[in-house]
């Protein structure tokens, strides 16, 4: 009942406070989401972490004459992105408790919902009851984007939506047919669904284009900093935290296990999109003027090494090396947490100064820290984050993918390791522009330091990204069996 | 012994969290004085450890914790105490607490105080956790953690724009190191299966002979390629050629920490690194002879550099740039144990000239200038005769402790047959020269000669405070006799037996010490030693043209413009990346984004597609409200209707 209750306890609460209006909105808010967020933790500590099979799993049919059932259940794979994310939600609230003063209720309301949703997506084991926990939660940010969003929102919400909703239309199709295939939308029934070369190539592109755009891979990613940079602040930080990590996690639920096979086939084309992400778009978000920007292009880039950790996983199995092999996927895996709190803190720090300046721009900025100097320090210490400083959650992801990817070609690990310097160039390059400096001009100096609640939001991420830099065994150890098994999984053919 | 070893790092990593973000409250008062007993608690530790480990042989290596294990590899947080790692230990903690005490004194009028404090004992913290690991991982941490405090360092005063710059310079400089080091540490891994030192040296004796190809067809040797990428690494940190740009521009960072981290310890994290590794390095002759040619090079060029500098601190700083040349040419040939003596000797006789430059610059208020100095010499007697001392040792003057150190690599690259031995050997001897000029160019500049001062600063100028003063006098001691007194056991003595590993066919201390058995029988070949010769001349030079001819430097200058204007350029390194790594990156991703992002994908895929489908839209658009939840229910429904037809069809 735990998954149901982390579900349904934040799409219930967002309807009532919907309901309720925005005179109470910001205090049940944030008793729900640290409410969720406590019952999240017994998947943590309750976790069986010798076992791959699914835990806290439950089952109900649903809609039985499409053979659509209720079926909820997580792995060492999705526990930790389902505590991301009501951890996330907490931060959300504090972030706009003073900040949000139109349509509170409907602002706060929709993140709640939009929690649940997330959730869903990550225990459901219902290809199905996937689909539409995928798809429901682009209506809550849709919302979001829209109506608290910047000046040229409409343009990035439609983009934004007709992107990621034409992508996940191929995966129903592929969905479709495999039921057609094999009777069952059950995706542990369709792991071991047989299927033949050509059914896997196709069934694994359109899962690609879903899972693609979604976190998002060269070249279908430019609707990232377009919704990014119209998004309000908690908006991008979901975006960044928690949404982009679907398509991570899609690619290990269902691309990898349903089609080995054809993941196998295309790991060159794969590895080769990742490599672009990490060095072409290094290169461009060193060119951005826009923060906002500039953090979204460090996304994409900090998502090249998920792709690029999955899927060397089968040049490391075609070496025969399969000892190794899980080093790469678990490399991805905690890319994507120590992402889903850097970037969060990022756009978070990007969001305190434009509550106060109303402007994104680098170039209005300069010598931060002489008018914030409490603040300043936790952006260089994020900044520094983000460019993957050892003891911080950032390096150890990419410490993984690099290792990895050298077992499997040299050239791999030389380009991806070029993210030490992009990496180090783009963020840093930002912080002496905004951060260093004589005060430039009369916004600058008329700031004022960070008021307890943010430093409080600010505080709970740094801790968090320092816990995974000193000690990432605390989620790598979850990981191990689920990983073990995929590994092995992918390593047979399914024909 | 694990808790004491456990709590060397963590005493000024407490100190400095309690500084750092509590320094408000404990005051200026409270927060030198926890982050210094911190420190100094971190040295009386580290004397129990030399007492361990050098009096009672008990080498200790265990793990502390596990910091995570995957794919099979266990990567854990440990400790290495042996021999090498206790002599950086106490040289580290023993100049850090110097610095401490300095600090006090410099730092006396500044509003960042507590910050201050708390960098520098972060410092420490992040510089033993480096040399004490027994991994590479916590190695790369320690590696990147001084690295990130020496830019928070450096940026100390932030509204500086050339501090700010400066910084960040520093920090992608090292990365660039760091992308080769991330690789050596990957390849490592590779073929070893290990992140532990003790591991990875047994598992690479079979390597040799193993080739690996990068690049069509093309094999290298898997150790080469390995030491090489290691020793790009030690190239950002340990400031050689061409990595070598970001150290003089660190200076705009306050002296103590020029003296901490630029000259004492960070910057011989390099060093210190080759020196651990060199049971791989010493499987791979062509690194060994990379190492022996980019340190000679760095040694002579860099020396030379610092003869056309005006700016007190900079001098020092291509001083320091030029003797870790020298480091890194013992290196190269195989005299691992000389390039650590040298460590040690360089890192108290460099501190102390750093912190007298630092004296003289706020006896001046903040003058950094050597042509606005001269005459000191009556104004600040401690700070010129411990300069005296340092600048003594530092050419190497007969039986201070750099005539040890600097004669001993002159003469183990003599005796090396590696390619490129030759030229490394004419480039350190020819240094020496170029050391003792520079050398006494500044302290006869700074100390002698007539007054430059205005007169303001000349009514104000006076010794400054006992703790700025101290410390010298601290550091002095060691300059001078640790040399002769070490000198013995660590190089030609069994100090560093089974800790740093020379093949026996390049085992140049072995052929020294043929002829040289120790500090007495060294001091006995002065008369016949060319580099004594050359240094003498070097301080005769400078005193010729700096005191008795102060008129000729500028004449000569004049005549030689085109050699000054190549020393003034600094070979052109700087303007090379500026313009051509850092405005062309930023040209590739400006070009990048607008032809690629923006112009192709954006442009005329994505809203290209977009206009046909919105003709096609138009239609739809007649049945629809606007509202957000219609399209929600309409999507739900069409969703319904879809399924339904793939069902039952």
């Amino acid at each position: 009942m735990l998954l149901s209750l982390l579900i349904w306890l934040p799409i219930v609460a967002g309807v009532v406070i919907l309901a309720l209006g925005d005179a109470r909105a910001r205090h049940i808010a944030l008793g729900v989401s640290v409410l969720t967020f406590v019952f999240s933790l017994p998947l943590f500590f309750g976790f069986d972490t010798t076992i791959s099979q699914m835990q806290f799993t439950e089952h109900a049919a649903w809609l039985p004459s499409f053979d659509i059932n209720y079926t909820l259940g997580v792995d060492g794979i999705s526990m930790p992105l389902i505590l991301l994310t009501t951890f996330i939600n907490v931060i959300v609230v504090i972030s706009a408790w003073v900040v949000i003063t139109d349509r509170v209720a409907v602002y706060l309301g929709a993140f709640q919902i939009m929690t649940g949703l997330m959730v869903g997506v990550f225990a459901a084991l219902d290809a199905i009851l996937f689909y539409i926990f995928f798809e429901a939660t682009l209506i809550p940010m849709f919302l979001i984007i829209g109506i608290w969003g910047g000046p040229n929102r409409v343009y990035a919400t439609i983009k934004f939506f007709l992107y990621t909703f034409l992508g996940s239309v191929f995966m129903l199709v592929a969905l479709i047919y495999m039921y057609r295939v094999g009777s069952s939308f059950a995706v542990l029934d369709l792991h071991i669904l047989k299927l033949n070369q050509k059914e896997q190539l196709l069934i694994f592109l359109a899962f690609l284009i879903a899972f693609a755009v979604k976190i998002p891979m060269w070249p279908v990613h430019t609707w990232l900093p377009d919704a990014h940079v119209e998004a309000p602040t908690a908006g991008s930080a979901v975006l960044a935290a928690i949404m982009l990590k679907m398509g991570g996690y899609g690619f290990l639920r269902f691309s990898l296990p349903i089609t080995p096979d054809a993941s196998n086939r295309l790991d060159g084309l794969m590895i080769f999109l990742s490599l672009v992400a990490v060095v072409y778009i290094g290169f461009v978000a060193l060119a951005q003027r826009d923060m906002k920007k500039l953090i979204a292009y460090s996304s994409i880039s900090h998502m090249g090494f998920v792709t690029l950790g999955i899927f060397i996983a089968f040049m490391l199995i075609g070496a025969g090396d399969q000892s190794h092999v899980a080093l790469g996927i678990e490399g991805a895996m905690v890319q994507m947490i120590s992402h889903g709190f850097i970037s969060a803190a990022m756009f978070l720090c990007v969001g305190v100064m434009y509550d106060r300046v109303h402007s994104r721009e680098i170039a209005d900025y300069g010598g931060v820290v002489n008018t914030m100097p409490i603040f300043a320090a936790f952006m260089v210490f994020f900044a520094l984050a983000n460019a993957g400083l050892p003891g911080t959650s950032g390096f150890v992801g990419e410490f993984m993918v690099i290792i990895a990817s050298f077992k499997a070609n040299f050239w791999f690990a030389f380009l991806a390791a070029t993210t030490l310097i992009l990496g180090a160039a783009y963020t840093l390059w930002m912080v002496k522009r905004v951060i260093f400096g004589e005060v430039t001009n009369a916004n600058v100096a008329n700031l004022t330091d960070i008021d307890r609640r943010e430093f409080i939001m600010l505080a709970l991420l740094a801790f968090f990204v320092l816990l995974l830099g000193v000690w990432p065994n605390l989620v790598v150890h979850v990981m191990h069996a689920s990983v073990e098994n995929l590994v092995q999984h992918i390593s047979v053919s399914k024909y | 012994m694990k808790f004491i070893y456990t709590l060397i790092p963590l005493c000024p990593l407490f100190a400095a969290i309690a500084a750092g973000l509590f320094g408000k409250r404990l005051g200026r008062v409270m927060s030198h004085r926890v982050t210094i007993g911190g420190v100094a608690m971190s040295f009386l530790l580290s004397l129990i450890a030399f007492q361990q480990v050098v009096l009672s042989g008990n080498t200790f290596n265990e793990s502390i914790y596990t910091w995570m294990v995957s794919g099979g590899i266990r990567f854990e947080v440990g400790f290495l105490v042996d021999r090498l790692t206790v002599l950086m230990m106490l040289v580290v903690t023993f100049v850090s607490l110097m610095v401490h005490i300095y600090t006090i004194g410099y730092m006396h009028d500044d509003d960042g105080y507590q910050r201050f404090f708390s960098y520098i004992s972060l410092f420490t913290f992040s510089m033993l956790m480096l040399v004490m690991s027994n991994n590479f991982m916590q190695l790369f941490f320690g590696w990147e953690a001084v690295g990130t405090v020496s830019y928070l360092l450096i940026g100390f005063w932030y509204k500086r724009d050339t501090a700010i710059f400066a910084n960040m310079k520093a920090f992608l400089v090292n990365r660039v190191g760091d992308f080769g080091f991330i690789l050596g540490i990957a390849a490592v891994v590779m073929y070893t299966g290990s992140l532990d030192y003790e591991e990875v040296f047994v598992k690479a004796q079979p390597l040799i002979g193993q080739t690996m190809s990068i690049m069509g067809g093309f094999e290298w040797s898997v150790l080469t390629v390995i030491c090489i990428c290691l020793f790009i690494g030690a190239m950002g940190k340990s400031a050689q050629m061409p990595l070598h740009v970001w150290l003089p521009d660190s200076m705009e960072g306050p002296t103590p920490i020029s003296a901490l981290i630029h000259a004492a310890t960070m910057v011989t994290a390099g060093i210190f690194m080759v020196a651990r590794m060199s049971p791989l390095f010493e499987l791979s002759e062509t690194a060994l002879s990379f190492i022996l040619v980019i340190g000679a090079l760095t040694a002579f060029l860099m020396g030379l550099i610092g003869i056309v500098q005006h700016d007190i601190k900079r001098v020092v700083a291509y001083s320091t740039l030029s003797q870790l040349g020298y480091m890194t040419v013992a290196l190269g040939a195989s005299a691992y144990s000389a390039a650590i003596f040298h460590l040690m000797t360089h890192a108290f006789f460099k501190a102390l000239l750093f912190l007298a430059a630092g004296s003289v610059i706020i006896a001046l208020h903040h003058e950094q200038d050597m042509r606005k100095m001269g005459g000191l010499r009556k104004y600040l007697p401690i700070t010129y005769w411990t300069s005296l001392i340092g600048s003594l040792a530092l050419i190497g003057f007969p039986g201070l402790s750099g005539f040890f150190s600097k004669d001993l690599i002159i003469e183990a690259v003599h005796e090396s047959t590696l390619p490129g031995a030759t030229l490394a050997y004419w480039a350190v001897l020819a240094g020496v020269f170029v050391t003792a000029f520079y050398s006494f160019r500044m302290f006869f500049l700074v100390f002698h000669g007539k007054s430059r001062m205005d007169e303001h600063t000349e009514e104000h100028c006076h010794e400054p405070p006992n703790v700025v003063t101290w410390p010298l006098i601290a550091l002095a001691v060691p300059s001078v006799i640790i040399g002769f007194m070490t000198m013995g056991p660590i190089v030609f003595g069994q100090y560093f037996e089974g800790v740093i590993f020379v093949d026996d066919s390049h085992n140049v201390i072995e052929r020294v010490r043929e002829h040289t058995t120790g500090a007495m029988s060294m001091l006995s070949h002065v008369p016949g030693s060319k580099a004594f010769y050359l240094a003498m001349a070097g301080v005769f030079f400078a005193w010729f043209f700096y005191l008795v001819k102060p008129e000729w430097p500028a004449k000569i200058q004049s005549k030689l413009g085109f050699l000054h204007r190549i020393l003034d350029k600094k070979y052109g390194f700087d303007e090379f990346n500026q313009t051509v790594f850092a405005a062309g990156s930023v040209g590739i991703g400006a070009g990048l984004w607008r032809f690629g992002d923006q112009g192709v994908i954006d442009g005329a895929v994505v809203n290209g597609s977009a206009q046909g489908i919105g003709k096609l839209a138009g239609l739809a658009r007649l049945s629809q409200s606007g509202y957000l939840f219609h399209y929600a229910f309409a999507m739900i429904i069409g969703l319904l209707v879809m399924m339904s037809i793939f069902l039952f069809i």
